[in-house]
């Protein structure tokens, strides 16, 4: 729930109702694209949670699911292949009271960004960042990503890939996200959950979200993850404050995938928190511009 | 003609310490009134090889390094090889007698050996101190300025500190007058003091007048002092300061906190700015404006990290994929920086398309005295069509705009300019798409792509630039317009430039005048026509291989000009290299010159 000032300054109290989050577009993506349930959950997630749609940005990069932001209404940037994090940071700083969620692929997060997806993690700063993981490319036609299992054969690996994937789980726990996830398509019900986990978190949260591509991933389906799936929530004694565990739960891989919140901790401050320069006055973007006649003053004085 | 102009070299290996006596004398300078220009040529390492500060001060304007030097300091036997044989008569050496050997000077040069392990009584930090002080005697200026330049100094280390390196300033200075032969000119006080700043220093404090509240930056010479500025001021000015990963990541950052409605910059070179084009892409195409600095250096590639060249013009004009509108402009000296900054950034927010700077070495990292009522911080901020929260948005339904189409953020309208919501205001929801997309905001490549529509958008960011002429000034001829020659530079070469047409008519009796241009988009062809075809003999006067600037004014003109004058060494030109390629351009030996650095650094 917020305030809103209009420009005749009556005072309206605005909460978002059920569909207010519903986009003007249908999205293209292929009937069946797992990338649909992401897009619902995140939905109901903000919904569910009271943000309103105009305090929210979702950015995106480039590839399949980052069209996302075009789907759902809310404030929305579709910057370049593999940047969003690198715009998300910057509009996170430059307005800390917007809500920002940052969404994308496997190949735009961990391929052409993944300098960006280390150094906004170890920065932790407010941000949730969603990656439909499809482990393909999708939009150039199926080549293969950097979280393509091994021997897969796509148009670029003909003969199976011989390059080992990414595993993003690990790699978030160690770099510095303190809200590390697993989530799944074919479960809205607990990605839901674990999206508004993630959206409430106070600092970096990621979300790895097995969206299968149903056009270019003929091996990692629906089909193939149904049976692979264990959810965390439902295993006794699961504690994701424990960094270890965290880490052997990440990496594991195979007949048996663990999907849910893997690591996290509350005992870290985000950027914002830890920039004196954001302690008082609001948001940068609405203060007054310029500096006051003493600054001016003292910053000639050290020329002289 | 200037009463006083002289000028100070001061050498050594990187991390001897040349930096601190260059700035005292530049302080002690400017705080009789005196203006002054410094120029540091240096390597890329931080211990050895040779470092040369040239300090140049006059009563009169000083915009470059000058010709020639009346003292040098080695401080080691390199600097006093490499120098002493291009001291005229009337100069001077100060050197450590205990360690370095002058060599055969030419005449009415005077050595001027210093005992320097008497003078410090072992103070071995005391020993720019001493050259410092000997310095000041043969200038004919008084000890005072130099003690409380000390006290300044080393004030923070305690008394004893402060009295000890007075008390080695003063022997030396003694020491000076009872051995050396002073100038025959002492030097006044002029005026009042003046402020002395780097043009890094200069762009950033145009950033914190133009009201920037987000700098990031990724280190990289030589625009790192920037950064510096920035960084060191950050927080008393409530300024969001970032070092990024990468220059990718600079540039993306940027884009991002000037979408949410901050003034927004960042500063590089030219191959950070390599890195960035794709996103000054970005802000064209979702027409979000921010300003970008690229201080540059010799290229290509790695090039010459510490030397200066105009050679990233047209890197400039191509930058980014496809066809969009940006801005360019060449400042023309430390002040010019300091002033160019607040303009970019209005007319920016004004066309909301990205702003860019083409600064290089010579001016960035060179020093600059200004006068410190010409650091006017309370400058006009116009920031066009924008919509704020609590401001001028209608919200009737706060989560409206992006569905209802009562906001249209890229509506295609007669100016080509489109009202400016920022995120957070209700009413006004829009997604910015680097894609190609409708008036709306909605992305049209992906599964109709209607070529109507792409072309009126594109029309419509292009449109923008219908009106931007009419808002920057047009460059203006300096000198009469029956000149014998015209001497046409951009951006950091003013400075020289008019230095050598002053010493083509003292020295030479050739009269000459100067279009020095500023903005390269927009462009003031027609004016630059007009005053071109006007004149006698044209020569253009670059700091690259190729000419950039010439070809640009053939793209925009059709205009060949008569000669060339081009250096690409990494050093800047000196008036004589310029006074000496006119005459031989004018007396028909050739109309392309590559004029030779003499010093070797």
């Amino acid at each position: 729930m917020s305030t809103v000032v209009n420009n005749t300054t009556t005072v309206t109290e605005v909460k978002p109702e059920k569909d207010s989050y519903e986009g003007k577009i249908h999205p293209d993506w292929c009937p069946g694209c797992g990338d649909f349930s992401v897009l619902n959950a995140m939905k109901k997630a903000l919904f569910e949670l009271g943000l309103n749609p105009h305090e929210v940005l979702v950015v995106s990069g480039i590839g399949c699911s980052s069209n996302l932001p075009g789907f759902i209404n809310s404030y929305g940037m579709h910057t370049l292949h593999g940047r969003g994090l690198a715009v998300a940071t910057g509009a996170k700083l430059g307005n800390h009271n917007l809500k920002v969620i940052a969404t994308g692929g496997d190949g735009d997060g961990f391929g052409i960004g993944g300098n960006h997806f280390v150094h906004t993690m170890r920065r932790n700063v407010d941000l949730t960042y969603i990656v439909m993981d499809n482990q393909i490319y999708g939009l150039t036609t199926g080549q293969v990503s950097p979280t393509s299992m091994k021997g897969m054969k796509t148009k670029s690996t003909p003969h199976g890939s011989v390059e080992n994937p990414i595993n993003p789980i690990p790699m978030a726990i160690v770099g510095g996200a303190t809200y590390v996830a697993r989530a799944f398509s074919g479960k809205q019900k607990h990605l839901v959950e674990i999206l508004k986990g993630a959206i409430e978190h106070r600092g970096f949260s990621f979300v790895d979200v097995f969206s299968p591509c149903v056009t270019y991933n003929k091996d990692n389906t629906f089909k193939w993850f149904n049976p692979r799936i264990k959810i965390l929530e439902e295993e006794e004694g699961y504690d994701p404050t424990d960094f270890h565990a965290s880490l052997d739960k990440g990496y594991m891989w195979g007949e048996e995938i663990p999907i849910g919140l893997i690591w996290k901790r509350d005992d870290l401050p985000s950027l914002e928190e830890l920039e004196p320069v954001l302690d008082e006055g609001g948001p940068l973007a609405l203060r007054k511009l310029g500096i006051s006649k003493e600054q001016a003053d003292s910053l000639i004085k050290e020329m002289l | 003609m200037a009463k006083i102009d002289f000028s100070i070299g001061i050498g050594g290996a990187a991390g001897q310490g040349i930096a601190t006596p260059g700035n005292i004398l530049a302080r002690i300078f400017a705080r009789r009134g005196l203006n002054l220009n410094a120029y540091n040529s240096y390597q890329s390492l931080i211990r050895g090889g040779h470092t040369f500060l040239t300090i140049r001060a006059s009563d009169k304007p000083v915009r470059n390094m000058g010709d020639t030097w009346d003292v040098i300091i080695p401080l080691n036997q390199d600097t006093m090889d490499r120098h002493l044989k291009h001291l005229n008569a009337g100069a001077c050496v100060l050197f450590d007698a205990d360690k370095i050997k002058p060599g055969t000077p030419s005449e009415g040069v005077q050595i001027c050996p210093l005992p320097l392990k008497d003078l410090t009584k072992g103070n071995r930090l005391a020993g720019n101190t001493v050259a410092i002080a000997a310095t000041l005697q043969m200038l004919g200026i008084e000890f005072k300025a130099l003690e409380d330049a000390l006290e300044q100094i080393f004030s923070r280390k305690g008394d004893e500190v402060v009295a000890s390196n007075v008390g080695i300033a003063q022997a030396a200075y003694d020491y000076a007058a009872d051995n050396f032969t002073a100038f025959p000119f002492k030097v006044p006080v002029v005026g009042k003091g003046q402020a002395v700043l780097t043009g890094n220093d200069a762009t950033a404090l145009g950033g914190i007048a133009a009201g920037v509240k987000f700098y990031a930056a990724y280190p990289m010479s030589p625009s790192t002092g920037v950064l510096m500025y920035m960084a060191s001021h950050a927080r008393e000015l409530g300024i969001m300061v970032r070092q990024v990963e990468d220059e990718i990541g600079v540039m993306n950052m940027v884009i991002g906190a000037a979408h949410t409605g901050c003034r927004a910059m960042c500063a590089t070179s030219g191959g950070g700015f390599a890195l960035m084009t794709e996103a000054i892409g970005m802000s064209g195409m979702i027409e979000t404006p921010m300003v970008c600095i690229d201080v540059q250096r010799a290229g290509p590639a790695t090039g010459v990290p510490t030397k200066t060249e105009q050679g990233d013009l047209w890197q400039f004009l191509g930058a980014g994929q496809g066809d969009y509108p940006k801005l360019i402009v060449a400042p023309t000296s430390q002040l010019d920086l300091f002033k160019t900054i607040p303009e970019l950034f209005n007319l920016t927010d004004k066309y909301q398309c990205p702003g860019l700077v083409l600064a290089d070495l010579l001016i960035s990292e060179g020093t600059a005295s200004v006068d410190p009522d010409e650091l006017d911080f309370n400058v006009k901020i116009d920031r066009g069509e924008m919509i704020f929260p609590n401001g001028n948005g209608s919200t009737d339904n706060p989560f409206g705009g992006y569905n209802d189409e009562s906001y249209l953020r890229f509506k295609n309208t007669e100016s080509g300019i489109s009202p400016r919501a920022i995120p957070g205001v209700p009413g006004h929801i829009f997604i910015a798409a680097t894609d190609e997309h409708d008036e709306d905001g909605v992305v049209i490549s992906d599964e109709f792509t209607n070529p109507h529509k792409r072309q009126m958008m594109v029309e419509k960011r292009a449109r923008k630039m219908e009106t931007v002429l009419a808002q920057v000034e047009p460059p203006k001829l300096v000198g009469p317009e029956t000149a014998e020659v015209t001497l046409v530079g951009w951006g950091s070469t003013d400075g020289v430039i008019l230095e050598a047409i002053e010493k083509l008519a003292g020295e030479e009796g050739i009269v000459a005048s100067q279009l020095q241009i500023r903005w390269i988009i927009p462009f003031h062809a027609e004016e630059i026509m007009r005053i071109l075809s006007n004149s006698k003999k044209v020569i253009i006067i670059e700091n690259n291989f190729s000419g950039q600037f010439a070809r640009y004014l053939r793209s925009e003109t059709g205009f060949d000009a008569d000669g060339h004058i081009r250096k690409y060494d990494g050093e800047p030109f000196m008036p004589h290299h310029i006074v000496n390629a006119v005459k031989d351009q004018l007396e028909g030996k050739t109309n392309h010159s590559v004029p030779v650095h003499e010093l070797i650094l």
